[in-house]
């Protein structure tokens, strides 16, 4: 766990460097992918780009609309750099509002350009695990086995390390298909369902889950049936699409 | 492979899915906020007693039943600094409504006279504890100051800002929501 790199007098915040940085390697592994695919890359990292920009004002945006009375009250916080002033789902539906706007603007198919944008979504996967392992965030549950961690006084699965590993192993099994052409969004469901097989997985080694009746675990529940969506999908419409 | 038998995998792959789900179901609670005391949110809240400013004490575990801001600072740190008059601004407006605002000083990092006169200029009349031996910053694993932890009424961390300065609203929309929660 390293939350914070201190070096002189700045104190840098690992888990969002580490995050930045796997959106940089993204967009960058995204360019090089989309030309062998036969892609233009500019108007795709630029949907990206487009997207995160979209995805903070929006955030600030959301949270402001949340807490009108209190920003009533103090202004000036409406301008503040303070990250703490976002709401990340409102963020993160105002993003892919605005990258889909432009997508349609630009002329992208919506699958294609999915199938272009998942080695991004793959690199970035393995930095989210990166992260969480420097903020010890996304914890695992108490363990015995030889392997685990001392955090948060006790002994843990290192949830983290299986999350970077999953997600390695991920960009590993998708790696030849980033360049090859397939059907639109067959490369951009596999990741999804890879993703959410990964997530029923690990879940269950997770110390912080949210529980729903029975002590079932909400995020596992949600993993499986994003799985199921994305198998039915493969197995039959983009099997009917192929044979037409 | 024949599409039928892809299929009988997969449809065994899923309901190996519902067993797993079904095995890895847990009786823990959701987060082991009030039984284990650690610096994270969804933790209790590690408890401390420190000196404060006016040489009185103030003992962490005692001011259970409010919502508690606790907020790591020094004198010669800037964004602590620039965030005082939001925490000023706050205890202001939330004093008497079950809110504390607890400035921990990290005073073996800092000067006793610095925090007098930064305190006396800056009419700050919020509770200032003097971490003298820097224990609670160690037990609070502080990396960065400003460190923020605003903390139920149960005892429990509900959230942790490392870095500064927060604003205004952000102080408030939290505390809010803490309030709300509270039965």
């Amino acid at each position: 766990m390293l939350p914070i790199l201190r070096v002189g007098p700045l104190a840098i915040q690992i888990p969002g460097l580490t995050l930045l940085l796997g959106i940089y390697l993204g967009l960058t592994l995204v360019e090089k992918t989309a030309s062998r695919r036969g892609l233009k890359a500019d108007p795709l990292v630029n949907l990206a780009l487009i997207g995160l920009l979209a995805g903070v004002v929006g955030a600030r945006l959301s949270f402001v609309l949340q807490h009108l009375a209190i920003f009533r009250q103090a202004p000036a916080s409406l301008i503040s750099l303070d990250r703490s002033l976002l709401d990340p789902w409102g963020g993160v539906g105002i993003g892919l509002l605005a990258a889909l706007v432009y997508g349609q603007r630009k002329g992208l198919v919506l699958l294609t350009a999915l199938d272009a944008l998942t080695p991004g979504l793959a690199v970035f996967a393995v930095a989210l695990g990166l992260s969480h392992a420097a903020s010890g965030l996304a914890f695992g549950a108490p363990t015995t086995l030889p392997w685990g961690v001392e955090l948060r006084g006790a002994t843990r699965h290192p949830s983290q390390i299986y999350e970077v590993l999953t997600a390695l192993a991920i960009l590993a099994v998708l790696w030849k298909q980033f360049r090859q052409m397939d059907s639109p969004g067959r490369l951009f469901v596999r990741f999804i369902a890879l993703s959410a097989a990964a997530r029923l997985l690990l879940e269950a080694f997770r110390g912080d889950s949210q529980l729903i009746f029975g002590g079932l675990r909400l995020v596992q529940a949600l993993a499986w049936l994003v799985l199921a969506v994305c198998l039915y999908y493969l197995e039959f419409r983009l099997s009917a699409t192929d044979k037409r | 492979m024949q599409p039928v038998q892809r299929r009988f995998l997969l449809t065994l792959l899923l309901l190996a899915g519902l067993v797993w789900i079904f095995l890895s179901r847990t009786e823990l609670p959701a987060t082991p906020s009030g039984l284990v005391p650690a610096p994270q949110a969804g933790f209790l809240a590690p408890d401390f007693r420190l000196e404060t400013l006016d040489g009185g004490q103030v003992r962490l575990s005692d001011l259970r039943g409010q919502v508690v801001v606790v907020n790591f600072w020094a004198t010669w740190c800037p964004p602590c600094r620039a965030e005082m008059p939001a925490l000023q601004a706050v205890h202001e407006a939330y004093d008497g409504r079950g809110v504390i605002i607890l400035g921990v000083n990290a005073t073996s990092q800092d000067s006793l006279d610095a925090v007098h006169e930064f305190v006396t200029d800056h009419e700050l009349s919020f509770l200032v504890a003097l971490d003298l031996d820097n224990g609670a910053n160690r037990l609070y694993e502080i990396r960065s100051l400003p460190t923020t932890f605003f903390v139920r009424p149960d005892g429990g961390i509900a959230e942790v800002v490392i870095g500064g300065p927060m604003a205004e609203a952000a102080l408030r929309a939290r505390i809010e929501d803490l309030l709300q929660e509270a039965p």
